[in-house]
């Protein structure tokens, strides 16, 4: 395997055009905009790329700019994928770009159909899978990178398997958070409870019918937000009882690394980043609540968090491929794949 | 023979019917402190809706309360009369896209009865209907359109209408399966015409403060009910 640099950041700016996506997507449910333009693929019956700019206002803005940007992000994973059948000497990876290719037409079916169908369910998934899309992208490009293919060289020390595990069962947990933050936004009922760090002034808030319907009643809502239900209650909840232990976890991690690998090691300065990742995460969840979600603020909530996923992938991937060349490779000997 | 008898029958019956019939009147209050309205902040941000409001930005109308403590946009629904969709000739509602809000904001609606949508407004909006009983729809009407009929089939209390383009407008249909029914006006009175006359429960309906039920006795000379309303 060659280090093909154009091919790494043609990867990396696919990956880093995703990750705007994301944080589009976030602003279209942010601004409840998702149903601002009732028509897919066409925008209000043009053709979508030639919508006048006189319809580009209110919610229409950001749902046609992200429709815009995502059919750009089509044409680069296109791109990509082709790329990597022609020029990448690595089956898996001429596969993993042909799944990125996949999983991008599946994700503008289903954010099409989540329009047409009108099904805000819908939005759960086109969430999920688009922090999964941004993960496999920079999968790709870190696989193509110049460390990658010449990371044998490099004689790193493996890492112990405990910490590889603690960080895989984080990063999945990151991801059951975003699944829960998915389903909290997409019931496009507002901020379920108003108040932090006690929800409507107490540590665990009452879910009654009477409870529930006298939130409502004091509720003075500006969108055209849903009542919130018991549910939703409980839901904001959890997540923030997740957060508290993945932030717990990632503390642990970085704490583990250091000791492990020694505070030198990359990977122990990536997991204090991630640490710092994850303390402005949780800063910007509680700003979340006391503006009472500001479209800016919820979207950095959602884009910071992509990336706290993102970087719990990488790391394992790294840690991965150290451990695999530390113990496959005898020392000293090269692996060019 | 045997249908000029029915016919007749029938004909007899209604016209006893609306002989004993009476209108049912009130008036709604409220007792105490509403929560504050809010201002419509986010109007500023399109310059088509922001052109409507050259002084102060309208605010939200939860509590449509008067200076003497009436309450309007309470739903008010004479209930236990037999289900029946509006007739084909009953006058649909209106509702207008006006200042980037709707006008009005409340409404009630017979299932089957005809609700005509209006973009009054020099931008474009889209018509989200989001029931939980009957279809939804999601319909863009641009400026100068052609005006957007809907029709519900099955009772639904505040059933919401909103733009998501102008992500603050929003409206509430009430359908109900009969005709007696009304939306009480700024000054917190209803007037539901023409009930037959019997023991019924009337129900009336804020979208914020819930459900309060009476049993009232129509008589040919009508009957009064009023109702009052305090925070949650």
């Amino acid at each position: 395997m060659k280090y093909r640099p154009a091919l790494f950041w043609f990867a990396a700016l696919t990956a880093f055009a995703t990750f705007l996506l994301i944080g589009l997507g976030g602003l279209v449910t942010s601004h409840e905009a998702g149903m601002s333009v009732p028509d897919w693929p066409t925008s209000y019956g043009y053709n979508m790329f030639a919508l006048p700019i006189k319809f580009w206002t209110g919610g229409a803005f950001w749902e046609h700019t992200h429709r815009l940007l995502a059919s750009g992000v089509g044409f680069l994973t296109t791109v990509l994928a082709i790329w990597l059948w022609a020029k990448d000497s690595r089956k898996w990876m001429q596969w993993l770009g042909v799944a990125a290719f996949l999983l991008c037409v599946l994700q503008g079916v289903l954010g099409g159909l989540r329009v047409v169908w009108n099904m805000n369910n819908l939005g759960v998934p086109h969430g999920a899978i688009g922090q999964s899309f941004l993960v496999i992208l920079s999968a790709i490009a870190l696989f193509t990178s110049r460390w990658w293919v010449n990371s044998a060289e490099a004689k790193l020390p493996a890492v112990p398997r405990g910490l590889r595990s603690h960080v895989f069962y984080l990063t999945i947990l990151i991801f059951v958070q975003l699944l829960i933050a998915a389903t909290m936004r997409h019931q496009h009922a507002g901020l379920a409870i108003p108040d932090f760090p006690l929800a409507y002034g107490k540590i665990w808030p009452a879910t009654t019918p009477e409870a529930i319907a006298q939130y409502n009643a004091q509720r003075v809502e500006i969108n055209n937000i849903s009542p919130i239900t018991a549910f939703q209650v409980v839901l904001q909840m959890v997540h923030r009882l997740v957060a508290v232990f993945i932030l717990l976890g990632v503390v642990a991690a970085a704490f583990l690394a250091r000791k492990k690998l020694g505070g030198a090691d990359g990977l122990a300065k990536f997991a204090w980043f991630w640490t710092a990742l994850l303390i402005t995460q949780v800063g910007l969840g509680m700003a979340t609540i006391w503006t009472n979600k500001a479209a800016d603020i919820a979207t950095l909530h959602v884009m910071v968090g992509a990336i706290s996923l993102l970087v719990g992938a990488l790391w394992w991937l790294v840690a991965m491929r150290r451990t695999a060349l530390t113990e496959i490779v005898p020392a000293g000997q090269n692996r060019n794949n | 023979m045997k249908k000029i008898t029915v016919f007749v029958g029938l004909a007899l019956v209604s016209l006893c019917a609306s002989a004993v019939a009476g209108d049912l009147t009130g008036v709604v209050s409220f007792k105490g402190t509403a929560p504050a309205e809010k201002e419509l902040s986010p109007i500023k941000d399109d310059p088509n809706c922001a052109a409507s409001y050259p002084g102060a930005l309208p605010k939200t109308k939860f509590y449509a309360v008067s200076a003497a403590g009436e309450l309007g946009d309470v739903v008010v629904v004479v209930k236990g009369l037999p289900a029946a969709p509006a007739a084909a000739g009953t006058a649909p509602l209106v509702m207008d896209q006006k200042g980037c809000l709707y006008v009005p904001q409340i409404l009630a609606a017979q299932t089957g009865q005809k609700i005509i949508v209006k973009n009054s407004d020099t931008c474009v909006h889209n018509v989200h209907t989001v029931p939980k009983e009957n279809t939804a729809a999601n319909l863009v009407q641009m400026p100068g359109g052609a005006d957007l009929d809907f029709t519900f089939d099955k009772p639904e209390p505040f059933l919401k209408f909103q733009c998501d383009v102008h992500p603050w407008m929003f409206a509430w249909v009430t359908v109900v399966d009969n005709s007696y029914f009304a939306v009480s006006g700024a000054d917190g009175k209803f007037t539901i015409k023409n009930v037959p006359a019997g023991k019924y429960t009337v129900e009336a309906t804020h979208r914020k403060l819930g459900v309060q039920t009476a049993e009232v006795e129509v008589k040919a000379d009508g009957a009064v009910q009023n109702f009052t309303f305090a925070p949650k």
